[in-house]
């Protein structure tokens, strides 16, 4: 299946290879540069490229490209797929996945993906197995290791490949037990220029850190498991509860892991938390534009929104915005043309706006279009669909966990078109 | 590479300048150096200091530097203690053996001795290493790992076996028939672990051979839930092909785009009784529906791979109105990471063409965001085109104004595009379409106008008539548009209707013979086009503007365009030469043109499988398999059923082999049914002597059945190893001479007896050799009385020439005193009797060597009987001196790493007393035996037997 794998870094320089068959000439990554060259933006290239023998597969995530180099036939989602889990993998036990981050730990990232692939079919790739097998670097063990010549690589097979919850190991101890899940839901929506929704939906995962000893069986209910409309669930959880009582029934992984992602049914009526009030003008002949945002809570349920940052591609005949905020600080980038305003908290007292002048090219005609306004938010405690979760109980072992829910309502892909 | 030297010798010696030799030979020096320091640290005693080294070369290897030098060096350690460094040296020698494969070969006992290694994770990955070294050489060695491994008790090592088995097939393909026999037996595997790895190495090896997957189907479906998702994305993708070859299609007749046709409101009811009607004639087999059901749950994966495939499952396999429950499924998958989107939208792209309704409702889903990148717009573009209709086209029309805005200007000409097929397919809208193009030919940005002015091109073509406003509005613009697409397009539009706009057309010929020099070449050839079209209907006023183009054509520095002057010049102006052709001339130009087709660039993508990189690529993948149609008549179902249930994996051959044979006699014995499966059936037997006794005797066979659960457990927890394999020895228990026609003959099977693990089990064969049919064939009397004897249940009828086989189980009680009995028919009774050689008394059990030496240190003095022997010359290897051993006694070989002792041990059945044989060789064919046990007396037999066997030739 997966062949051979390169890492590519955004100045296109190969900084690791790694070959699970016979070795691929890295001159096949050439056709990826080629591709690379001809695409505007480093998103454009596509993720699948054919070449006279290969064929290169490739995700771009923290400005790395991860190029697979697959001989024959493969569901290209498939790999796909794999190599997003190997970069989370890298992010679990690195905390960054960068070129830097990489470079420094290149026998573990060595024997991780040993570890990831036999002959190119994905062996274990489950985070809790992977960690028994290889244990994330950290100071501490790195010292005790240089000192006493142990080694990060672990002898046994792993508990967990065996058995029937090939994600949880066994012999888990903890003296403080703790579950905690954040419900967080995320908004997705178009608002048109007069203010009206074209589109929106809510997509929300439910997030879990879980670390309790022994073999817990969790159980999760709502008390309106009906706005779930369409859900994925982590491989512990039982299919059958869920389709018979709606509940949640599940031996938790341990750890942090993301147990459920749901959508909610495009019934329900999605109420939007904020309004835009914009007035973005050029006028024909002049070098000047102007450009008035001003932002108000809207259906918010009394909660604060915070962390509000409002982006904005300007059009490219913008040579420099004069702006003025009336909170918060803005930034315009006059090579990517890109406007970012953090906003801050919203007062509804005292609504925030940003204000002013933008210089034109000289000569250069009107723009025809205005541009999108992204708006990135958060609102706590808050689950915008109005999901609660009745209770969690915990059985097959003795103690008492303290357990803990909270919920975040965020803005998706929140746009508004001017 | 070469820069990191620059450096680091420009680091070392700033000061001097070297000529470019000296510097070489320096770059040299420093990278000899470096391997040299290497080389000493790998070759230290340090630990540390190896596995530093270690992990430098592991660098250099992730950079794609060359360290091959160092394989003297690395491989030495390969034996290391130290099981990280062992690892690293793993990674190296993967990674260089293929280019230095005699060194390599000095590896290979490490991995055969690892191989045998009491730790599973231990013996997995010698395998991985032993079957990823690729050198060909060491193919029948890994042959034999697989074949070894494909049997271990450990499913994560029959898993390793799975994947060595791809390697070695893409190392040397002539292993093919061997490899697809191992595949065969895996396949068989119930542990989920190993399902999607051996499905895989089938995939690889023998896609065609469909015929291994019959018996394995229903258990591949009822495992698919527990397997690994990587496994999953595989089975699911190989069952699809299956299930396109052994079911016939549950897609009615003309049904096929019922749900584009928007009458089902109004005749609901007509088409309920079709449906009805239809559903007579198509009934699915349950084995379809299985795997239609069990992969239904997987939509809800987290995992994006398995979620498309079991979406393209129900595309190829399901029934119509099924398919549509996959839809929120794939949507959801939007949700996530670019590249995921962009397939996923492929695949929607596809399935929107022919299923408008399944994705209609979550259209505002693909409605484009101004950050997605272009090939997800261009795609989301291309979904909203495929799902527009009457209903919703003033939607998608006002969703598509806002996007021909876009600063992305090549987002903005596929709107174009996208309008214009709009407009062709939907007659109501045309005009509307039409209107909004040529308010864009005002536009300011030049490739959007171009593509207005081609798309409204093709619009006319369509519908050529009342537009001459529209041509005479894109004449006027002519002059303001660069493209020269665009005005080739113009040019094109205004010959070929040049009737409609008699008037402007010569002028705008005019026009361009003043420009011709200046143009591009397509928009030169248009003119020409142009030109003579005029020419043919307006000779009058353009007669000598054609000449001046022709001219000046004629002299083009391009051949196209002086080939194409040449070739109108004489189709048009008659002269002696032209002859014939010139008469047509008219009708040749000005022939009616059919109207392009504006399609999908998706249209035909359905031909490759969803979900496939072909198909992500509109082009075959090498190794891409086809999907077959559905057959016209279904293959036989019966293929699929399997009639064996296996107790437990270990004694499958056995068990299997004797049900076969069985099944093929006439005479199904109700006892054999009885206590192989469950016995619940019994209190159903008819006849009436057993049925008082048939429920109790339901209940017995019943808590027998448990013990046996029982015991099987603790033999595997125990490692009793499967009967060792033997010709089976048959002995006359009934001559039918004076049985009457009943003959009877019986064998140990060497299974554990199912009834007690106390007693041996004995098959026993009874056939009807009489010219009647024989009844009531039962067992009477037993001596001595207090014989624990587990009799069969009665034989009601046995017909001539008929014979039965049917397990009864005896307790001999650890000795060879003969178990009489009578066997009786309806009128006869005949006095038989069983008198087991003392081998069969034993349960082969496997024990480590040091085991074995542990065990036989406590069985010494009285407990031990030695004996030197004369062994037959033919005997000497250890697999005769197995082969012969075993023959007699049903024990359990010891593997041994010495070559001249040969170790075996077993059990006695009832009273569970090691017995061990050990055979040590001296010279000149003698050896001596020695058996301990605290059985003395079977000792003392055993060794006579075994003396006598291994004596034979």
């Amino acid at each position: 299946m997966i062949h051979s794998l390169f890492l590519v870094n955004a100045s296109g320089d190969i900084f690791l290879e790694k070959h699970w068959k016979s070795v691929v000439s890295r001159s096949v990554c050439d056709y990826f540069f080629e591709a690379q060259e001809r695409a505007t933006e480093p998103e454009n290239v596509p993720p699948v490229i054919p070449t006279p023998h290969h064929y290169l597969i490739s995700v771009l995530r923290h400005r790395i490209y991860f190029v697979a180099v697959i001989q024959s036939e493969v569901p290209p989602l498939f790999v796909i797929e794999f190599l997003h889990r190997v970069v989370d993998t890298f992010q679990d036990y690195f905390g960054v996945c960068t070129e830097a981050a990489i470079k420094d730990n290149v026998v573990v990232v060595y024997e991780l993906l040993e570890e990831m692939l036999d002959n190119g079919f994905p062996l274990a790739t489950e985070s809790n197995i992977l960690k028994e097998l290889i244990k994330p670097p950290t100071i501490l063990r790195t010292m005790v290791n240089t000192i006493t010549g142990s080694t990060n690589v672990g002898e046994q097979l792993p508990t967990g490949q065996l058995s029937v919850v090939p994600w949880r190991r066994t012999g888990v101890k903890y003296t403080n037990n703790e579950a905690y899940f954040d419900v967080v839901e995320e908004i997705d929506a178009i608002i048109d220029k007069s203010g009206s929704t074209i589109t929106a939906e809510i997509q929300g995962v439910i997030d879990a850190c879980v670390k309790l000893t022994g073999m817990p069986d969790l159980t999760l209910s709502f008390m309106n498991p009906r706005l779930l409309d369409d859900v994925s669930f982590h491989p512990c959880v039982r299919f059958k509860r869920w389709e018979a009582e709606r509940i949640l029934s599940f031996i938790p992984p341990d750890g942090n892991f993301r147990l459920l992602s749901y959508h909610v049914s495009s019934q329900n009526l999605v109420a939007i938390p904020v309004y835009v009030k914009h007035n973005i003008s050029f006028r024909e002949g002049s070098s000047q534009g102007r450009f008035d945002l001003t932002l108000g809570p809207k259906q918010t349920m009394g909660k604060a929104v915070e962390s509000v940052l409002v982006s904005s591609q300007l059009p490219r005949g913008v040579l420099n915005a004069n702006l003025n905020p009336s909170q918060g600080t803005y930034t315009f980038d006059p090579v990517t043309k890109m406007l970012t305003w953090d906003v801050g908290k919203i007062n509804p007292q005292k609504l925030p706006s940003l204000k002013g002048t933008m210089s034109l090219q000289a000569g250069a005609s009107k723009p025809d279009e205005n541009p999108t306004i992204n708006i990135q938010l958060k609102i706590q405690q808050m689950a915008i669909s109005g999901l609660k979760v009745n209770r969690l109980d915990m059985y097959g072992e003795k103690y008492k966990p303290f357990k803990g829910i909270k919920y975040m309502t965020k803005a998706g892909k929140f746009q508004v078109r001017t | 590479m070469k820069v990191d030297e620059h450096q680091l010798c420009w680091y070392f010696y700033p000061t001097c300048f070297f000529p470019s030799e000296l510097y070489i030979s320096q770059c040299e020096l420093y990278n000899d150096d470096m391997n040299e320091d290497l080389k000493e640290m790998l070759e230290s005693n340090k630990e540390s200091l190896k596995l530093e080294a270690m992990k430098r070369v592991v660098g250099l290897i992730a950079k794609g530097k060359n360290a091959s030098e160092l394989f003297p060096a690395v491989v030495k350690n390969v034996a290391n203690k130290n099981i990280e460094l062992k690892k690293l040296v793993y990674v190296y020698l993967v990674r260089y053996a293929e280019e230095q494969q005699d060194l390599a070969l000095l590896s290979i006992s490490t991995f055969q001795r690892a191989l045998k290694d009491p730790n599973q994770f231990i013996r997995a990955s010698a395998l991985r290493v032993l079957s990823s070294i690729r050198v060909p050489i060491i193919v029948p060695i890994m042959m034999l790992a697989i074949k070894e491994s494909a049997a271990d008790m450990s499913p994560y090592v029959r898993k390793t076996s799975a994947h060595a088995i791809q390697k070695l097939y893409s190392l040397d393909p002539d292993q093919k028939e061997q490899l697809i026999e191992v595949i065969e037996k895996l396949l068989k595997d119930k542990s989920t672990l190993v399902a999607g790895s051996v499905v895989m190495a089938f995939e690889e090896v023998c896609p065609d051979r469909i015929d291994l997957i019959h018996k394995n189907y229903r258990k591949l479906c009822n495992l698919l839930v527990d397997v690994e998702e990587w496994g999953q994305v595989v089975i699911i993708s190989m069952l699809t092909r299956y299930a396109r070859t052994q079911f016939i299609s549950p897609w009615k007749e003309g049904a096929m785009f019922d749900e584009n046709n928007e009458k089902a409101f109004y005749d609901s009811e007509s088409e309920e009784k079709k449906d009805q009607m239809e559903a007579k004639t198509y009934i699915m087999d349950p084995d379809h529906r299985l795997l239609l059901r069990n992969t239904k749950p997987l939509l809800q994966s987290r995992n994006t791979a398995v979620v498309m495939s079991v979406a393209q499952l129900y595309w190829h396999l399901a029934p119509k109105h099924e398919v549509t429950i996959v839809t929120k499924s794939l949507v959801r998958l939007l949700r996530s990471h670019r590249e995921v989107q962009y397939i996923v939208l492929q695949n929607i792209a596809t399935m929107s063409i022919q299923r408008k309704g399944m994705f209609e409702p979550f259209m505002k889903s693909f409605y484009v965001r101004s950050t997605d990148s272009t090939h997800i717009k261009t795609l989301k573009l291309e979904i909203l085109t495929n799902l527009a209709n009457e209903a919703n086209i003033s939607t998608i029309l006002r969703e598509f104004q806002t996007y021909v805005k876009s600063q992305d200007k090549a987002f903005a000409a596929a709107t174009i595009q996208a309008i214009g097929r709009c407009a062709t397919n939907i007659s109501e809208v045309t005009d509307t379409c039409l209107n909004g193009l040529v308010l864009l030919l005002s536009n300011r940005d030049e490739t959007v106008v171009a593509e207005s002015v081609v798309v409204i091109k093709k619009l006319l073509q369509t519908q050529p008539t009342q537009h001459s406003e529209i041509i005479k509005h894109m004449a006027k613009l002519f002059d303001n548009i660069t493209v020269p697409m665009a005005r080739a397009s113009i040019l094109w539009l205004m010959g070929e209707y040049c009737e409609r706009v008699p008037k402007i057309a010569p002028d705008v010929l005019r026009k361009m013979a003043k420009t011709f020099t200046a143009e591009e070449d397509i928009v030169k050839l248009q003119i020409v086009n142009l030109a003579a079209k005029l020419y043919l209907t307006n000779s009058k006023q353009t007669k000598l503007l054609t000449q001046y183009i022709l001219n000046l054509g004629k002299y083009d520095q391009n051949y196209d365009i002086r080939d194409r002057t040449r070739f109108i010049r004489q189709l048009i102006v008659p002269s002696e030469k032209s002859g014939a052709l010139n008469k047509y001339a008219r009708r040749i130009l000005l022939a009616p043109k059919p109207a392009p087709v504006l399609e999908s660039a998706f249209k035909d993508r359905d031909r490759y499988q969803l979900g496939t990189l072909s198909h992500s690529l509109n082009t075959k993948a090498s190794g891409y398999q086809e999907l077959s149609d559905w057959p016209a008549v279904a293959p036989d179902q019966s293929v699929r059923n399997v009639e064996v249930i296996e107790p437990v994996k270990e004694w499958a051959p056995l068990v299997g082999k004797a049900k076969q044979r069985k099944s093929d006699e006439k005479f199904y014995s109700d006892e054999e049914e009885e206590k192989e499966e469950e016995g619940s059936d019994s209190s159903g037997s008819e006849d009436s002597s057993s049925s008082s006794s048939s429920s109790g005797e339901a209940l017995c066979l019943f808590v027998c059945l448990k013990v046996y659960v029982f015991c099987l457990v603790t033999f595997i927890l125990f490692r009793v190893t499967t009967p060792s394999f033997g010709p089976v020895k048959t002995y006359e228990l009934l001559h039918h001479m004076t049985g009457k026609g009943l003959s009877a003959k019986y064998h140990f099977p060497r299974q554990p007896c199912l009834y007690q693990p106390s007693m041996v089990a004995v098959q026993v064969v009874l056939t009807n050799s009489s010219d009647h049919s024989l009844e009531e064939i039962h067992i009477g009397d037993r001596n001595p009385a207090s014989l624990n004897l587990h009799c069969f249940n009665t034989i009601e009828r046995l017909e001539p020439e008929a014979s039965v086989t049917v397990s009864m189980g005896i307790d001999f009680s650890d000795s060879t005193q003969a178990a009489n009995f009578q066997l009786c028919t309806k009128d006869d009774q005949f006095s038989v009797s069983i008198q087991p050689a003392v081998g069969e008394l034993f349960m082969p059990i496997t024990m480590t060597e040091q085991d074995f030496s542990k065990e036989q240190g406590k069985l010494l003095g009285m407990n031990e009987t030695s004996e030197t022997i004369a062994m037959a010359t033919a005997n000497t290897s250890s697999q005769a001196i197995s082969k012969q051993v075993l023959s007699v006694a049903n024990v359990g070989v010891v593997s041994s790493t010495q070559n001249d002792i040969h170790r075996f041990a077993g059990r006695t059945v009832s009273s569970g007393a090691l017995v061990l044989v050990s055979l040590e060789m001296k010279e000149s064919s003698s050896a001596l035996l020695t058996i301990n046990t605290e059985k003395s007396v079977m000792a003392s037999m055993l060794l006579r037997d075994l003396k006598q066997a291994l004596a034979q030739a």
